[in-house]
């Protein structure tokens, strides 16, 4: 009961983290593709004035899962980062380079100066979610056995699912980024750059429903036990997955980027419990149940007491932080963040 | 590759596997986590230590007007924004680190040490809220509430250090579990966490924290005026942190000496490499310096009792030394104690620079209110006064090692060695050298922009600063 409810916990925070620290990586991607310095320079301002205030915050919810598997599920913890040590140092390395160049192309001036760290901004933000793709691969096909770096280092995360995993982490992103960048468009009053991120979002979106479909393909061969639970107990979870998909495209393409951003979200959130209730009760396929891997109740018990806290203290917190900068407050964007 | 595991093949994997890590990969997981750990807890020091000095003088700009603070107060948040940023994402890795480096640890006790990490999540989660607000909502918010939304930063850093150091303490003091049969049995997370090392070593660590960042954003001012900027600006700049630095060392020396003596009374092991001692005995001497030899230290320079005196205020006390288990599990006695006096060295250094500061002060007042920048010395201090922030960094990357390297062999004390505890997977070496890449170019960046900000001419004032009229800042 506690083990479940720890896991419900951690796969809320993985699914923040997909939604808020993952469009963040996504407006890494359109800063990549924006084009030369003076062409691409709307998008890039958007970009930066929008990801400024949250993006630290965002990217918390990803050590939120990382202690919580740990302090939860240790073994599995174990056997996670052992076995992908790879993919996962790539990963940690492309989240050092998004941050930190992030943050010194805001704090610096001078063209090259800032092309460099936006370059290095810009692919780290395509390779992390890539990487953190394969290592979702890697898990939801049950290459990654229990045990200290049991699995393979190589054909653990290269390999048909994961990557699938990469590849769709990527995409999703970048359509998150799209969505919700259209409607920050409008509310900073400029309707071609509205116009130019729901050509993305239509894009990416589709792009992410044709990977999806042919994905289907790749688990039916490489990972039958996942096609298998997709198919059967998870299956409402994917039509939802897929009706959000396509509500959201609808709304992009009416120009309703609110709501749309709801429903792209949505879908999201829904593959990613999709996975979840195709896997559970495994942690490690085929034979790690969630319960065999769980921490004592006195630790789950304490974590999940304190989180319960922390909620209190951390919900209003970050509803104040989003509408502080999401509000309609309607003065320039010149006017904010500490180093414009 | 096993296929079907049950129940107990998890913990046995688990328990069992650790052994195939050649020394190579060993050394090359180590170096990696030390130089990772070393490189964050300067950014993080800084993380905990600047936001404090930033809201004192947005503080004290607001209560006077001063401009100096005013301006000052905006600078610390440009550069609290980019070490932030830089701290979040080294921190990240560390996390990673544990699992990447040392699955062993983990697997076993990370249940153990859940709680606090869990903890620091929440705190640092808080503190990244606050001060995405605190930085970017400055002309959003009324001024006195925009100084409200820094202190959540500050306190949730202070807790984060805490949570964070309390993990630590449990590797030393390990409590709070039962084991059977290398599966742990029982665990009270409250009690682990709050082990009996956790309050030294968390207040010496915070006291620390404050310490290196007033004193190296002292020693940026320091140098500028050394360079003939004598202007209120960097005169306040110099003159806050660096009083802030002054008053902590004092606090600082007496919790050292406190978490000293429990490191005697508790690893003794640990004390006896700091300190260099090789035989158990009473009227221990204190010995500075010198190089670990096989029966003792050679060439350092000896206090009579000095040691037993310190540990036990008496020179009859009996100090125990490193005969007490085999050489195998000796740490490496030179580096440890030599990390150990260089950073009681340099603790002495900044608290005399801290006299210097007060009798200054006093010598000021005494000649009706002169600035105490103009007094006679005042380059001799303001050069001491340069090297007052990297003392405190050495200080800082000393301490560390003797905690760390003083525990060794042991990864958690007397239950788990490094070598039961590190990722037995191949090509760990190359991890090490790629992120010794990365944090190469992380670093020159930081100080690049850092520096730029130091001296590029601040003007026109950005748009956002227009309540201070503009300053001469160079």
């Amino acid at each position: 009961m506690l083990a479940d409810a720890t896991l419900a916990v951690m796969w809320t925070g993985l699914t923040c983290y997909a939604l808020f620290g993952g469009a963040d990586f996504g407006a890494g991607l359109w800063d990549l593709l924006a084009g030369n310095a003076r062409r691409g320079a709307p998008q890039r301002h958007l970009i930066e004035h929008t990801i400024g205030p949250v993006w630290e915050a965002n990217h918390v919810w990803l050590i939120f899962v990382v202690v919580l598997l740990w302090g939860g599920f240790s073994p599995v913890f174990a056997a996670v980062l052992s076995t992908l040590y790879l993919p996962l140092t790539l990963a940690a390395l492309g989240i050092i380079a998004r941050g930190a160049a992030f943050a010194f192309r805001k704090a610096s001036s001078g063209t090259a100066l800032r092309r460099l760290f936006g370059a290095c901004f810009a692919v780290s933000s395509v390779v992390t979610p890539f990487f953190l793709g394969t290592v979702a691969g890697a898990v939801a096909s049950g290459r990654v056995p229990p045990g200290l770096a049991a699995g393979d280092t190589v054909t653990s995360w290269i390999n048909p699912t994961s990557a699938l995993g990469g590849v769709l982490a990527v995409l999703a992103c970048a359509h998150l980024a799209a969505v919700y960048l259209c409607a920050d468009s409008v509310r900073e009053g400029d309707d071609a750059l509205a116009d130019a991120f729901r050509r993305r979002a239509l894009v990416s979106g589709a792009a992410c429903g044709v990977v999806a479909l042919a994905g289907a393909a790749v688990l039916h061969a490489d990972a039958p036990r996942l096609f298998d639970g997709l198919t059967h107990r998870a299956l409402p979870l994917v039509l939802l997955s897929a009706a959000g998909g396509v509500a959201g495209l609808v709304l992009v393409g009416r120009r309703r980027y609110v709501p749309a951003r709801l429903a792209a979200a949505l879908a999201v959130a829904a593959v990613l419990w999709s996975w979840g209730a195709a896997q559970y009760p495994l942690m490690l396929v085929p034979g790690t149940t969630v319960q065999e891997t769980a921490s004592q109740s006195s630790v789950l018990a304490a974590c999940l007491a304190s989180l319960g806290v922390g909620a209190v203290l951390l919900i209003p917190s970050l509803w104040w932080l989003y509408h502080l900068f999401q509000g309609h407050d309607g003065r320039s964007r010149t006017e904010s963040g500490p180093a414009s | 590759m096993p296929t079907r595991t049950g129940p107990f093949c998890v913990a046995d994997a688990v328990c069992t596997a650790a052994s195939a890590a050649t020394p190579g990969d060993l050394s090359a997981a180590r170096a990696q986590m030390g130089f990772s750990l070393a490189w964050h807890i300067v950014v993080a020091c800084l993380g905990v230590g600047l936001p404090l000095l930033t809201l004192l003088t947005e503080w004290r700009g607001l209560r006077t007007g001063d401009r100096a603070c005013r301006l000052l107060a905006r600078r610390w948040a440009r550069a609290m924004g980019v070490l932030f940023a830089v701290g979040a994402v080294s921190g990240t890795i560390l996390s990673f680190e544990l699992g990447l480096l040392w699955p062993g640890l983990m697997g076993r006790y990370g249940q153990v040490i859940g709680l606090p990490f869990a903890l620091e999540g929440i705190a640092f989660f808080i503190e990244a809220i606050f001060l995405g607000i605190y930085l970017y909502a400055w002309d959003r918010l009324p001024p006195r509430a925009h100084l409200w939304t820094g202190v959540p930063v500050v306190v949730a850093g202070v807790a984060s250090a805490f949570f964070v150091v309390c993990a630590n303490a449990w590797m030393n003091q390990p409590t709070g579990f039962t084991e059977h049969e290398g599966r742990i049995t029982a665990v009270d997370p409250w009690a682990a966490m709050l082990n009996p090392a956790s309050p030294p070593q968390t207040v010496h660590m915070i006291l620390a924290a404050l310490m290196v960042a007033s004193f190296l954003t002292a020693s940026v001012y320091a140098v500028a005026m050394l360079r003939g900027r004598r202007d209120p600006y960097h005169r306040t700049g110099f003159l806050l942190p660096f009083a802030l630095g002054a008053a902590v060392t004092p606090l600082q020396l007496a919790v050292g000496d406190w978490a000293a003596r429990f490191v005697a009374a508790n690893q003794p092991v640990k004390l006896a490499a700091m300190e260099g001692v090789y035989r158990t005995g009473s009227h221990v001497p204190l010995t500075l310096g010198g190089v670990g030899g096989r029966d003792g230290l050679r060439y350092g320079i000896e206090i009579p009792s000095g040691l037993s005196l310190l540990i036990g205020d008496s020179p009859g006390t009996v100090v125990q030394g490193l005969d007490r288990v085999p050489r195998s599990r000796w740490p490496a006695v030179t580096g440890v104690h030599w990390a150990f006096d260089l950073m009681v060295g340099a603790g002495f250094f900044l608290l005399l620079m801290g006299a210097w500061l007060l009798l200054s002060w006093w010598r000021a007042r005494r000649s009706a209110g002169r600035d105490l920048l103009t007094l006679r010395g005042t380059r001799v201090f303001l050069l001491l006064g340069a090297l007052t922030g990297p003392a405190a960094v050495v200080a800082l990357e000393c301490g560390w090692c003797v905690t760390e390297l003083g525990r060794q062999p042991w990864v958690v004390q007397g239950l788990m060695t490094v070598h039961q505890a590190v990722n037995p997977a191949p090509g760990v070496m190359a991890g090490l050298w790629l992120v010794l890449v990365v944090y190469a170019a992380m670093t020159a960046a930081t100080v690049y922009v850092l520096r730029r900000m130091v001296t590029e001419r601040p003007v026109p004032i950005a748009p956002q600063e227009r309540d201070i009229e503009e300053y001469p800042v160079v």
